[in-house]
């Protein structure tokens, strides 16, 4: 029976502080299988994670490698064993080519101390064609896409002989073409005997590509079982225990849309793709766009917000014309984004939570030219209440809080300049499914109030959720238009996408 | 705030290291202090006339790192301030020279400042070229400028006002060099901490992209400090000249460097986001402290510039290491 496990953790445990982290948890992985992990935060995924990668030592438990059991006492012996991790961050150098990224750190030295490039370059040729991955082993990593990126990254753990990986939601930066690299990509290394534990919050991307599912939740097993006799909502339901909803469920909206509209754009041409862009949203009216990677849905929201420069076109905010040339006439005119990329452009992760809420408020803050520190705590406490933000201080920088709650952050900053429109796009990227619903619920609220929204998403399943209407843009341009009543299902929506 | 168990555990262990590397600073000084009180006390470290005459000559770097705060906490870097120093002094000491009275000798002198402040602005900010290249060339440009404006002639200043107002003066007892110190001191933490333009200053240097994205005009912010910076620094050239009684192009040598080590020392982060100003003055009197106190102690020019080196590693590398506890 021990035979067919390759990897085997037994009753870990694992306490910081006092506070139990993981309790008497059991996960098992098979030869060439994916075995998704998969938790709200908090739940132990990482602590477990950091455990088997020999960076936090368990209190209490035994981990077993075929059958056998080892010590793991630091990151050098999870390396012995084969065991690897894709971060999330990616840690390749851009200013170096791929195979000296590849083999950074275990160069072949041949003569002396030089490195031996034609051996490196080889190596790397070889391990590229192997998994079709079509790259020049000499380009430099600055010049490729996200996507080659994490596969380079994979594929450098690979130089050294891995037959455990560890990937952390890896398809985070990936556009659908590059996820589908990495799907098969994934294939390839389950034929050749790797086990793969794929953490993801991605619900649809684990049904594509795990065998089976382990579901923590509080540092506790839930459940583990094959991914095929468990559906979506099950998962959800282990991973929230009593307090779920069914979010993702298109709700009727309780608040009937106006007839009036709140903002109306005219004929938008950012460049000579993205042009003559026109479409008008109601009062309390969530609009949706969908649309490849690519086909301009990022630059037209950027374009309203004036952050990114526009050829010509108006925008017209309840009726009246109303120029918008920098974020500061955006957020006078009453427009808010929440943008693509949380951690480069949402927030100053560095800043506390407290710092980055006040930062487009502060006009409104201050007595005199002084910021009122009182106005300052008020509107930070209430924020972090309304839109129930876990953290412990309003002085913790929010790189500490997860996803979910740096994504709450960012809303928050933005509902509290009391926009007229809110532009969101990719809200829920990289946030677990609780504080999904949490957003879900603050969009419709939102809109409830009579104000008007713009979503734009990957998920389809996000869209279909919250959204009145859904446009639908290919390559800069509005195909076509359709009211959530008429779309029967998330496939009919894809397929519109795909034309 | 609901907070169980776990998570007032967490709290206090991360308060614990961050507040650690802001306070570093005190820590240090209060330890220096005591150190040199008690070895240096039989020869008068801690007569009120020698630390009175600490603050006098700590005054320049002071008002300076106050500017520089703002500069490194938005991810800048400023090395011309000890040359505009120079050319500064020389300005308002020829003004004074020529008759032109005090108020256009003064306003003369910032002028100076505010000119190659802006110089340096619009190169970062128009013509994206980093700062520290950018103030490298100016820093060059400046001090040679001084050189060539007397030919390296020192100007003589006899306006006693004047040398009253911007370095000799005691009022109560305080030298004027210290009250103009705690002037700008007050003035520099009060918009830090208490202005938009404070907050604008520290989202540039933390995330510029992510300060764009909320409005904040960065280029303008960037160009701002440039400019603050350099009247700063023709400020500090006033006193020099005062203190001095004559305008020379000699003025202010390294002192950059020893700005952006009282800075530092001061806990704010080289890459930008963080800084005290407080902290920057208390790092400037640190520095001036321990230069006192060898001096004191009769350590030769070379000595003290040893020691003071291994202090000022020591001091930063505390502060980061507990900091990278994180």
């Amino acid at each position: 029976m021990n035979e067919q496990y390759i990897l085997e953790l037994e009753g870990i445990h694992k306490s910081f502080n006092g506070v139990k982290v993981l309790e008497n948890v059991n996960f098992k992985v098979k030869a060439g299988e994916v075995h998704a992990l998969v938790g709200g935060n908090g739940a132990g995924k990482s602590t477990l994670m950091k455990i088997l990668t020999g960076v936090y030592k368990c209190d209490k438990g035994v981990i077993k490698i075929n059958g056998k059991v080892i010590k793991i006492e630091d990151p050098n012996d999870a390396k012995k064993y084969g065991i690897r991790m894709i971060f999330q961050e990616l840690s390749l150098v851009p200013t170096l080519t791929v195979a000296e990224n590849i083999f950074l750190t275990n160069e072949p030295i041949t003569k002396g101390f030089a490195i031996n490039k034609r051996i490196i370059q080889e190596k790397t040729s070889k391990l590229l064609k192997e998994f079709d991955i079509d790259v020049d082993p000499n380009a430099r990593v600055s010049s490729l896409g996200v996507g080659y990126c994490q596969l380079i990254e994979i594929a450098k753990s690979l130089a050294t002989e891995a037959n455990i990986l560890i990937m952390d939601e890896p398809t985070a930066s990936l556009s659908e073409a590059e996820t589908n690299i990495l799907f098969n990509f994934i294939k390839k290394l389950k034929e050749k005997g790797v086990s793969i534990i794929y953490i993801s919050h991605r619900m649809n991307e684990i049904f594509k590509v795990a065998d089976r599912i382990t579901i923590l939740r509080d540092g506790k097993n839930v459940i583990t079982t094959e991914i095929d006799k468990i559906n979506i909502q099950e998962i959800i339901e282990y991973m929230m225990g009593s307090k779920v909803e069914k979010i993702f469920e298109w709700q009727e909206r309780d608040q009937m849309i106006d007839n009036d509209y709140i903002l109306e754009v005219k004929e938008l041409t950012v460049n000579s793709q993205i042009k003559d862009i026109s479409f008008k949203l109601k009062k309390g009216e969530i609009l949706g766009i969908a649309g490849l990677m690519g086909s301009g849905r990022t630059e037209i929201l950027e374009a309203i917000f004036g952050i990114r420069e526009k050829i010509k076109g108006e925008i017209l905010i309840e009726g009246k014309r109303t120029e918008i040339k920098s974020v500061k006439d955006a957020i006078s005119a009453g427009i808010a984004l929440v943008p693509e990329n949380r951690r480069e452009q949402g927030l100053v992760l560095m800043h506390s939570v407290k710092e980055n809420i006040i930062l487009p408020n502060l006009q409104r803050l201050l007595h005199v030219f002084a910021i009122n520190t009182k106005k300052v705590k008020m509107l930070v406490e209430t924020s972090i209440k309304e839109f129930s933000i876990k953290t412990d201080s309003i002085n913790k920088p929010v790189r500490f809080l997860s996803g979910g709650n740096q994504q709450k952050v960012v809303i928050a900053k933005w509902l509290k300049t009391n926009p007229k429109v809110l532009l969101l796009d990719e809200p829920t990227a990289g946030v677990d499914v609780g504080a999904k619903g949490e957003i879900v619920n603050i969009i419709r609220e939102f809109a409830n109030s009579g104000k008007g929204v713009i979503v734009v998403s990957s998920e389809l399943a996000e869209l279909l959720a919250v959204c009145d209407r859904i446009l639908i843009l290919s390559k800069g341009r509005i195909i076509n238009e359709y009211l959530r009543k008429d779309i029967e299902s998330e496939e009919v929506l894809q397929h519109a996408i795909q034309q | 705030m609901p907070s169980n168990n776990n998570t007032s555990k967490i709290r206090y262990w991360n308060i614990k290291n961050i507040e650690w590397r802001k306070y570093i600073v005190y820590i240090a000084f209060v330890i220096v202090f005591l150190f040199f009180a008690i070895t240096l006390h039989d020869q008068g470290f801690t007569s009120i006339s020698n630390i009175l005459n600490i603050t006098r000559q700590t005054a320049m770097i002071s008002i300076m790192a106050v500017a520089m705060t703002f500069v490194i906490g938005a991810a800048q870097i400023d090395l011309s301030v000890g040359s505009i120093t120079a050319l500064t002094s020389l300005v308002t000491a020829l003004i004074l020279a020529n008759n032109g009275g005090i108020i256009m000798a003064v306003l003369g002198g910032l002028a100076t400042g505010a000119i190659i402040g802006a110089i340096n602005g619009f190169f970062i900010t128009k013509i994206n070229i980093p700062a520290f290249l950018v103030t490298l060339g100016t820093m060059g440009i400046t001090r040679g400028l001084a050189m060539w404006i007397t030919d390296t002639a020192a100007v003589p200043i006899s306006n006693n006002t004047y040398n009253f107002i911007f370095g000799l003066g005691d009022i109560y007892g305080f030298p004027i060099l210290f009250i103009w110190t705690l002037v700008i001191l007050i003035i520099g933490h009060f918009v830090l901490n208490y202005t938009p333009f404070g907050k604008y200053t520290l989202a540039t240097g933390g995330k510029e992209e992510a300060a764009k994205y909320t409005g904040v005009n960065t280029q303008k912010i960037k160009f701002m400090v440039m400019l603050f910076s350099g009247i700063m620094a023709s400020f500090a050239g006033l006193l020099y000249a005062g203190r001095m009684q004559a305008g020379r192009y000699s003025y202010g040598e390294g002192d950059e460097l020893s700005v952006i080590a009282a800075v530092i020392l001061g806990g704010t982060s080289l890459s930008g986001g963080t800084g005290s100003v407080i902290g920057s003055v208390f790092g400037s009197l640190m520095m001036g402290m321990i230069n006192n106190g060898l001096i004191i102690a009769g350590l030769s020019v070379s000595q003290q510039m040893i020691v003071r080196g291994v202090i000022i590693i020591l001091a930063v590398a505390l502060g980061s290491k507990t900091n990278t506890k994180n």
